[in-house]
Formats: C-alpha cells, structure tokens, sequence
C-alpha cells in the first residue's frame, strides 16, 4: 500500500519539479510547484507526519504560491521566456555539472551512512498510538520554546523589511495647486 | 506484488535527493527571479522531505520540529525575497538575472 502511495506521489513530485524548471511561462511554474507541494504533503502523511502534511498544503500551495501569483499579475512578468537562448555560453554545461555532482555527493552520502550502525542515543521519542500533533506540540512548545519564540521576532522583521523594500520611494508631498 | 513491497528510508532519502538536484539545477539555469525563488523553494522542500524520512527512521519527533521551523523561515525568505525583486523589477522591468550586476566588480 505504502509503496504505491510512494510510486505515485514520487511521480507526482518529480514531474511537478520539472515542470519548475522546464516551463516558459512563470504562472505554469507557479502551478507545477503547487503540484510538487503537493505531492510531498501527501509524502509526509504517507510518513506519519499529518500537521506537517496540512501546514505545507496551507502555508506553502495556500500562501506562498499564491503570494507568487500576486507578484507575478502585479509586475506582470508573465511574458514567456524562451528556454532556448542562453546569454552566457558556460551556463549550461557547468549547470550540468554541478547537478550531476549534486546528485552523486548526496546519494553517496546516504549510502555510505546507510551502511553503518546508529552510533550513540536514539531518542526514540515518538509514541504511535498518540496523536502526531500532541507529540509535535509537545516538542515545539516544551523543548524548543526558545526557537518558536525567535521565530515570531524574525516574522515581525521579514514583515517590517519587506514593507521598507517594496515602498515607492518617497516624493515630495503635492498639494494641491501642482495638480 | 508492489503492495507487498514496503517503501523503506531509502527511498525517501533518494527521491529528496533527486528533487534537490532539479532545485540546483533550476536556480543555475533559470534566469527569471522568480523561478529561481520557486526552484530554491524545491529544495527546501527536499530537505523537508529527508528531514521527516529520517525522524520516522529514528524515531524522533525532532525532525518534524525542524520541519516545522523550515516552514517558518521559509515563509519568512519568500516575503523579503519578492518584496527584493518587486524592488528590482520596479526600477529595471523585466530584468533577469543576467541584468543584475550592479554590484559586478
């Protein structure tokens, strides 16, 4: 069952990702990501993970996506861009490069880590028959109350900063004679 | 004979890992800001995905709470990020990456 579920969303997932990256047009990769983020969401419920698998369906395809979409109709840059031309002849080639050895390092990475003993503690900390929210709560608000607590400041920053960075500069106030 | 089989750790860990390299990719080859925005988002979503992997695989409810945090942050990169290129693309339209070397030395 779980294999399927995994088949299925891994599709779904990859496909999106490409989508991403192959399409002209940035409301089409808007949309892809949205089928990515997707698919990953139903990947976490598929791991136990169902709070995470409903904020990622609410803060990432609900308000980030769509905060995407707001700046795209707002600048109107949904003009297609041809994937074709590529100014800086080098680009491509060390891209490729670059994802072939990202791909190699990562998986290398997990195959040699897979193949060795858990050395030390593991905390062995979540209980199957409680709710996966309990235990996320349990651990957001017990351990890492701290963290959560930076958040918030580093929210009311991000909110400040980008109010100060989108502003029309500021122009002398025209009264109303100068009309 | 595919709904005997049950999806292990492995596989998890190397469908993010895949995911992450179509997120590197994208945010080379790209030139359009925002696409480059959506493809940086692709890997953290990878990242995600190995973080919640692995703390099923050690049993470790952690894992999840970093998740939690990345989500957090994430929200928090998307809103300086956009409100930096809405900043960009209002002095300079339709600029692209390439467009950007003011600070090219």
């Amino acid at each position: 069952m779980e294999a399927t579920v995994f088949i299925i969303s891994a599709v779904i997932v990859l496909t999106g990702a490409g989508g991403v990256v192959l399409r002209n047009n940035p409301v089409h990769c808007a949309l892809s990501l949205v089928q990515t983020l997707f698919g990953v969401a139903v990947l976490f419920i598929a791991q136990d993970a169902q709070f995470l698998a409903a904020v990622q369906v609410i803060v990432y395809a609900g308000a980030i996506v769509v905060l995407f979409l707001f700046v795209i109709m707002l600048l109107g840059v949904d003009r297609a861009e041809s994937l074709t031309i590529e100014p800086l002849r080098t680009q491509r080639p060390i891209a490729a490069i670059v994802g072939v050895g990202t791909l190699g390092l990562t998986l290398a990475a997990f195959f040699v880590a897979g193949n060795r003993k858990i050395t030390g503690k593991v905390a062995d900390n979540i209980n199957a028959d409680e709710p996966n929210v309990n235990q996320l709560a349990r651990s957001i608000f017990g351990n890492n109350v701290l963290a959560f607590e930076v958040t918030s400041v580093l929210l009311v920053i991000a909110v400040i900063g980008t109010v100060l960075l989108a502003r029309r500069p500021a122009r002398k106030l025209e009264t109303e004679g100068d009309r | 004979m595919l709904a005997a089989m049950q999806p292990t750790t492995a596989w998890y860990l190397v469908l993010a890992s895949v995911l992450f390299t179509i997120g590197a990719v994208g945010v080379l080859v790209r030139r359009n800001p925002l696409v480059m925005f959506m493809c940086v988002e692709l890997m953290l979503n990878a990242v995600n995905l190995t973080f919640v992997a692995l703390a099923r695989h050690l049993k470790d409810i952690n894992g999840q709470t970093v998740v939690f945090f990345v989500l957090v942050v994430a929200a928090a990169e998307v809103t300086v990020g956009l409100g930096i290129i809405v900043a960009i693309l209002r002095r300079q339209p339709g600029a692209n990456a390439d467009d950007m070397t003011l600070m090219k030395g």
